[in-house]
């Protein structure tokens, strides 16, 4: 059984949301990090120094490990911010504040 | 907006802030229930998101009825208007003695919040007294391989579960220690995921040592004892006294090696093995979370606000309940908050409270306090954690600093308290302020965890400060 039939879900219909251009298709009430983890992407950031990726750690807002770039916003924590249709979500390098718009970050300006 | 009524800010809108509104606002208190959440619950009682549109919520929780009743309470009082609920609405700061709190009548207190997603605009809430409700968050210990995506804490996986009805992989493994772990390695098996083990670091001896004082809570008994069953039932291998030794992978995890503790919690050599999964929900137990009662100068106890037996700290006007005096579980929690807005009722109404009004939630809140008690001295990590971490584990996930130049700090530089270490070595400086990391750098620094000194509860843009002052904008 998937969570959602555990849960008796009856979502309404999936909306259309990018990550990094690609369409993949949300539910609504759902979080950028539950989406992406439906999706099957696990990480949507890489580290600043090391540049390894990263994804949800603590899930509840409290390690800012999940941030990510959503409409051209970077640094949202993916696990608390709900997805509405049309986002358009980015993966992030570093600090999220070297990307421009289409643009590839260094990972090491400030 | 005023009606005469004394008016009580409960911030946390768990079980604990719940059971103060519904038993403060029975007693006359007009109540502000602030919470970041969209909906009432906490982390205990989380729910799918309302756009899920889930039928059977309780499918992934235990006590629904506790939390529908509950639940029944709010919807009375949000009706009648004794209880607002602020819903996203983010605290982050409390401010004490404001607007001439010492006439007596005025407004004490202005609770700082933001509002959103996006957590930019910004309201205050004013009050005569205020519960803090608000509950706690997980420990992790490092360990090499934990940055991995595919690592997740047990709440964490658990959160996402219970919210957004979603698991993050296929096969699991469930390891720390806690009784965390049982709901988290149950919810995820009858989700559908595969829980390849659930690895507990305690000594079931520990376990016969305290039995006396565990077995004093039957119900709590037959819990575990349902948990235990349904990990059966999911054939979830259980491994007691074993530890996680290693995360494996490259760009996301693909396996974990687990090996045995001996009596005193080392790592017995030669019975490592290697578990393939792509998830690893790990936990090693609860800090309470006090950075709003730290900015207002509560007195703490070790990691907890210290309260005396009506939930009161030391600053006048400030109660606490739940987690945050002590992690001890949802049911604690509800009977602190009850007893904290018994209290409350009396207390701004300038009379003491009598105790007769609430025997109960008094002879369960010293029932479960032994419990959890006896709880914390069997669920403790392995004694010699740190031998697992290498110098080059990340142990400070925000700053990427690893254990070598902390070792070093402390060895080299005479770094005795993890404040130096954060000097040194920037642990503990980055997004999450060292929540992530303070209980590891204290292990790893062998200095005493006290409770950590945030001004702010959470972020806030500089606009927002910079306004800090105005008039507020609610």
């Amino acid at each position: 059984m998937n969570p959602l039939e555990l849960a008796g879900a009856e979502p309404g219909p999936a909306f259309t949301v990018t990550l990094d251009g690609r369409e993949i298709e949300a539910l609504p009430g759902r979080t950028v990090a539950a989406a992406l983890w439906a999706e099957g992407v696990t990480s949507w950031r890489t580290t600043r120094d090391s540049g390894r990726p990263r994804g949800v750690f603590c899930g509840i807002g409290v390690c800012f490990d999940c941030l990510v770039t959503v409409n051209d916003r970077p640094n949202q924590r993916a696990c608390l911010v709900p997805l509405e249709p049309g986002d358009a979500i980015r993966t992030q390098d570093g600090t999220g504040h070297d990307t421009g718009r289409g643009q590839e970050g260094t990972g090491h300006d400030d | 907006m005023t009606d005469g009524r004394h008016h009580l800010a409960v911030i946390g809108a768990g079980p604990a802030g719940l059971a103060a509104s519904l038993a403060a606002a029975a007693r006359g208190i007009r109540v502000t229930l602030i919470d970041a959440g969209v909906t009432a619950g906490g982390q205990f009682y989380r729910r799918p998101a309302p756009g899920l549109r889930a039928r059977r919520p309780g499918a992934l929780h235990h006590r629904w009825r506790t939390w529908e009743r509950l639940e029944e309470g709010l919807a009375r009082h949000l009706e009648a208007g004794t209880v607002e609920h602020l819903t996203d609405h983010h605290v982050w700061l409390v401010e004490g003695a404001v607007a001439g709190g010492d006439s007596g009548t005025a407004p004490a207190f202005a609770v700082h919040a933001l509002l959103g997603p996006l957590q930019e605009r910004s309201v205050v809430v004013r009050a005569d007294a205020v519960l803090l409700a608000t509950g706690g968050y997980e420990k992790v210990l490092p360990f090499p391989g934990w940055t991995l995506p595919g690592v997740v804490t047990a709440g964490g996986a658990q959160a996402m579960l219970k919210g957004g009805l979603v698991v993050p992989g296929r096969t699991a493994v469930v390891a720390g220690t806690g009784p965390l772990l049982l709901p988290v390695a149950t919810g995820l098996a009858a989700a559908g995921a595969d829980v390849a083990a659930l690895v507990e670091s305690a000594d079931p001896r520990a376990f016969a040592r305290r039995a006396a004082a565990l077995a004093a809570q039957p119900g709590k008994i037959a819990e575990g004892a349902g948990y235990a069953a349904r990990l059966l039932c999911h054939r979830v291998p259980f491994l007691s006294h074993h530890t996680v030794v290693e995360a494996h992978g490259d760009e996301r995890l693909d396996a974990v090696t687990v090996a045995a503790l001996d009596a005193d919690g080392r790592v017995r050599a030669g019975t490592e093995r290697r578990i393939p999964c792509d998830t690893l929900a790990v936990g090693h137990g609860m800090i309470p979370h006090t950075d709003l009662a730290g900015a207002l100068g509560c007195r703490t106890d070790g990691l907890r606000v210290d309260v005396d037996d009506e939930q009161r700290t030391d600053v006048p006007g400030v109660w606490a309940a739940g987690e945050t005096t002590g992690v001890g579980g949802s049911a604690l929690a509800l009977a602190e908050g009850h007893i904290a807005g018994w209290s409350i009722a009396a207390r701004l109404s300038g009379t003491a409270p009598d105790p007769r009004a609430t025997t109960r939630a008094i002879r369960s809140r010293t029932r479960l306090r032994a419990f959890s008690g006896a709880l914390d001295t069997v669920y403790a990590p392995p004694a010699h954690w740190t031998d697992q971490v290498t110098d080059d584990t990340v142990v400070c996930r925000c700053e990427e600093v690893t254990a070598g130049p902390i070792r070093e700090a402390v060895a080299d530089l005479g770094a005795g308290d993890v404040r130096t270490v954060k000097l040194l070595t920037r642990a503990g400086m980055g997004w999450c302020q060292g929540r992530m990391c303070e209980p590891a750098v204290v292990g790893l620094a062998g200095c005493e965890p006290t409770p950590a000194r945030r001004l702010l509860a959470r972020p806030v843009p500089l606009g927002v400060l910079a306004r800090a002052g105005e008039e507020p904008d609610d």
